[in-house]
């Protein structure tokens, strides 16, 4: 089964500043696959190359062994249909209640019956612990709220590669909990591909298969592998460090 | 993989639940394929009020999220009394870990109520909130008024450098849009003026009424106007912005007095240009007129003599006295409305409408108290 997501040689820029250069990772199907490294290190970024929101200065991105960066833009959607993204402020769409913010998407989507969408929405809600706010404007929810609303919204169309930008910052324990409970149900139920980029050691942890650190010192990618291997057996000081709370790194072995 | 979402392959069979009795339980019988935009669910039976105590899915084909929220509706629909939790029994363990982690937080109730409202309570509350912002206008009047006597007790602080870009912003950067307008309405008024006292044969006159019309009304009002939708919408959309973001608070916060920071600034920058702006837009009106004026013969000289001789010290400040009050109320409601806005940027555009209109209204009902205090004066 070939990889669901290849990045090959990726270079990102802003302009002339280069945030990150020759990335090289894969995604495998079903896989929980976690970005991590410090702030401002380039992880959002990264983000919005793999949904398409900017081009690479160098290098590309494969979906399915398709290439997604050189593709037409009536392919690129059609790929894009297929992703839900959930960004780090959440990003909801203000003059909509939250309701509507979801069922904007599944309506859009195909022909429904209201109830069908009322339930689809009650039922995303529900997952993120949100149940009854259908009717609340994002102006009226605290910070965490709108994460999880945001991640609802991500959620309405049961994506097959569902992008999280720092879904647990802000979260309480107990939401933070459950959200890494939900997106391991995500992935047992419906099969899809999750890419989190986060922080919380513990949900890195929890739930990631393969970690990806990006180290902002030599704006190259830091390390590669599952993150339980990588916290005591990292080749790369700095990602030991990171995995260990910058807290007696174990020596490399 | 039977219970994942085939993309593409819908070899559909319809969606069914049934109910069944059985030996004092409940079981539903789910079968068939769930997809969102395929067709609608057959429910066979009834539940008789009470949540599923077994469920069945031999016959259950591959499913999306259609099915956990068919299944949550309805145990939200049916709660069970409380203490107890729903049975799952016979539901494959991911769709049942889905519907825990569903059930895990209570229901928000009391949002989803809203009373329908009469039509007299509603009245009630346009009136009240109508009220309200009187006194919102009031006190947002009463706030610069006190911000500005802290400026002249030099007591207060915001930066220079704001207000020089204030003024930058609503004085040479409008330059062009109050040059284009103004020598357009001098135009206009030397050609109507034209068309009608030619029939008296007094066409010399036509400098007389352009030079008054500018420099007692037109100059004023429409730089006003434009200044209104120019620099007042600006001021509402950057102030509610900063709102949204809670930048303002931030301010509060940091020990900054956000009127002295954010208002004095740019109700100063523009009590100090509308004058000017106004002179200027008098002159360049004046100007287009006689351009038309020498465009239907009269001479520029005697044009210009003519209008030396009806333009006076008293009529010219007329405008320029009016121009300062116009200034403040563009200000004040441009601030206004940014720092009342909502925290989400369609607030934002609500705000920024909402300064346009307030703006031009005053305006319009100011150069109307003015009129009637000239009449009165007999100025
Ligand atoms: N629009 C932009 N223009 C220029 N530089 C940017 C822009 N957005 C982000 N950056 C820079 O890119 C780097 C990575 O940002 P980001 O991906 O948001 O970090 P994070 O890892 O915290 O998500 C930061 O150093 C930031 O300064
Ligand atoms: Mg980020």
């Amino acid at each position: 089964m070939p990889a669901k997501i290849s990045v090959h040689k990726l270079t990102m820029a802003y302009g002339p500043v280069v945030i990150m250069r020759d990335l090289d990772f894969e995604v495998n199907e079903r896989e929980i696959f976690v970005i991590m490294g410090g702030s401002g290190c380039g992880k959002s970024t990264l983000l919005r190359h793999l949904v398409g929101l900017m081009e690479p200065s160098e290098g590309c991105i494969f979906y399915d062994s398709n290439n997604f960066t050189a593709t037409t833009i009536e392919e690129r959607a059609r790929f894009i249909r297929r992703f839900g993204v959930m960004y780090q402020w959440g990003a909801l769409w203000s003059s909509l209640t939250l309701g509507e913010n979801i069922s904007m998407l599944i309506e859009e989507a195909g022909q429904q019956s209201p109830k069908t969408v009322r339930d689809l929405v009650a039922y995303k809600l529900s997952l993120v612990g949100l149940a009854g706010y259908e009717d609340y404007y994002p102006a009226q929810l605290s910070g965490g709220m709108k994460k999880r609303a945001g991640i609802a919204r991500a959620m309405a169309l049961d994506p097959d590669i569902l992008f999280l930008d720092e879904p647990s910052g802000g979260l309480d324990p107990l939401s933070a909990k459950r959200l890494d409970d939900l997106i391991l149900h995500l992935r047992d139920s419906q099969g899809c591909t999750i890419i989190i980029v986060t922080h919380e050691l513990a949900s890195i942890f929890g739930v990631a298969d393969t970690a990806l650190f990006l180290d902002p010192v030599t704006h190259t990618q830091g390390a590669l592998g599952n993150p339980k291997h990588l916290r005591d057996h990292s080749e790369n000081p700095a990602v030991r460090l990171f995995l260990n709370r910058g807290l007696t790194p174990i020596p490399a072995s | 993989m039977p219970n994942t979402i085939h993309d593409g392959a819908k070899n559909n069979s319809p969606p069914c639940a049934s109910w069944r009795l059985e030996d004092q339980s409940v079981l539903l019988e789910l079968s068939g394929d769930w997809h969102r935009g395929g067709p609608d669910v057959t429910t066979i039976g009834n539940s008789s009020g009470r949540s599923a105590d077994r469920y069945d899915v031999q016959k259950l084909g591959a499913f999306d999220s259609m099915l956990p929220a068919f299944l949550l509706a309805h145990l939200r629909a049916h709660p069970l009394p409380s203490g107890t939790t729903p049975s799952f029994e016979g539901l494959p363990l991911n769709l049942c870990g889905l519907l825990k982690l569903a059930l895990a937080v209570p229901e928000e109730i009391g949002a989803q109520i809203t009373k329908p409202v009469s039509r007299a309570a509603r009245l009630g509350k346009l009136s009240l909130k109508a009220w309200k912002s009187t006194l919102d206008v009031i006190e947002f009047v009463g706030q610069c008024s006190m911000s500005m006597g802290r400026l002249i007790c030099g007591r207060a602080r915001f930066r220079k450098q704001d207000l020089w870009l204030s003024v930058q912003e609503c004085g040479i950067e409008a330059l062009p849009i109050v040059t284009l307008i103004s020598f357009l309405i001098g135009m206009i008024l030397a050609f109507v003026g034209n068309a009608q006292l030619t029939n008296f044969g007094a066409n010399l006159l036509v400098a007389d009424l352009v030079a008054i019309a500018m420099v007692r009304e037109m100059g004023v009002v429409m730089t006003a106007i434009i200044m209104s939708g120019r620099t007042g919408a600006a001021f509402a959309a950057h102030i509610g912005s900063m709102n949204a973001n809670e930048e303002i608070d931030a301010l509060r916060t940091s020990g900054f007095n956000p009127f002295d920071y954010l208002v004095l600034p740019r109700l100063l920058a523009l009590v100090i240009m509308m004058p000017m702006l106004t002179i200027y837009s008098n002159v360049v009106g004046i100007l287009g007129g006689m351009m038309v004026g020498s465009m239907v013969g009269i001479p520029t000289v005697l044009f210009w003599n003519e209008t030396l001789l009806s333009v006076n010290l008293t009529n010219a400040s007329l405008g320029v006295i009016k121009s300062v009050f116009f200034g403040a109320a563009i200000a004040v409601s441009g601030c206004m409305q940014g720092m009342r806005a909502g925290r989400s940027s369609a607030a934002v555009g609500q705000a920024t409408t909402h300064a346009i209109v307030a703006a031009i209204t005053w305006v319009v009902v100011l150069d109307s108290a003015f009129a009637a205090i000239f009449t009165l004066l007999n100025i």
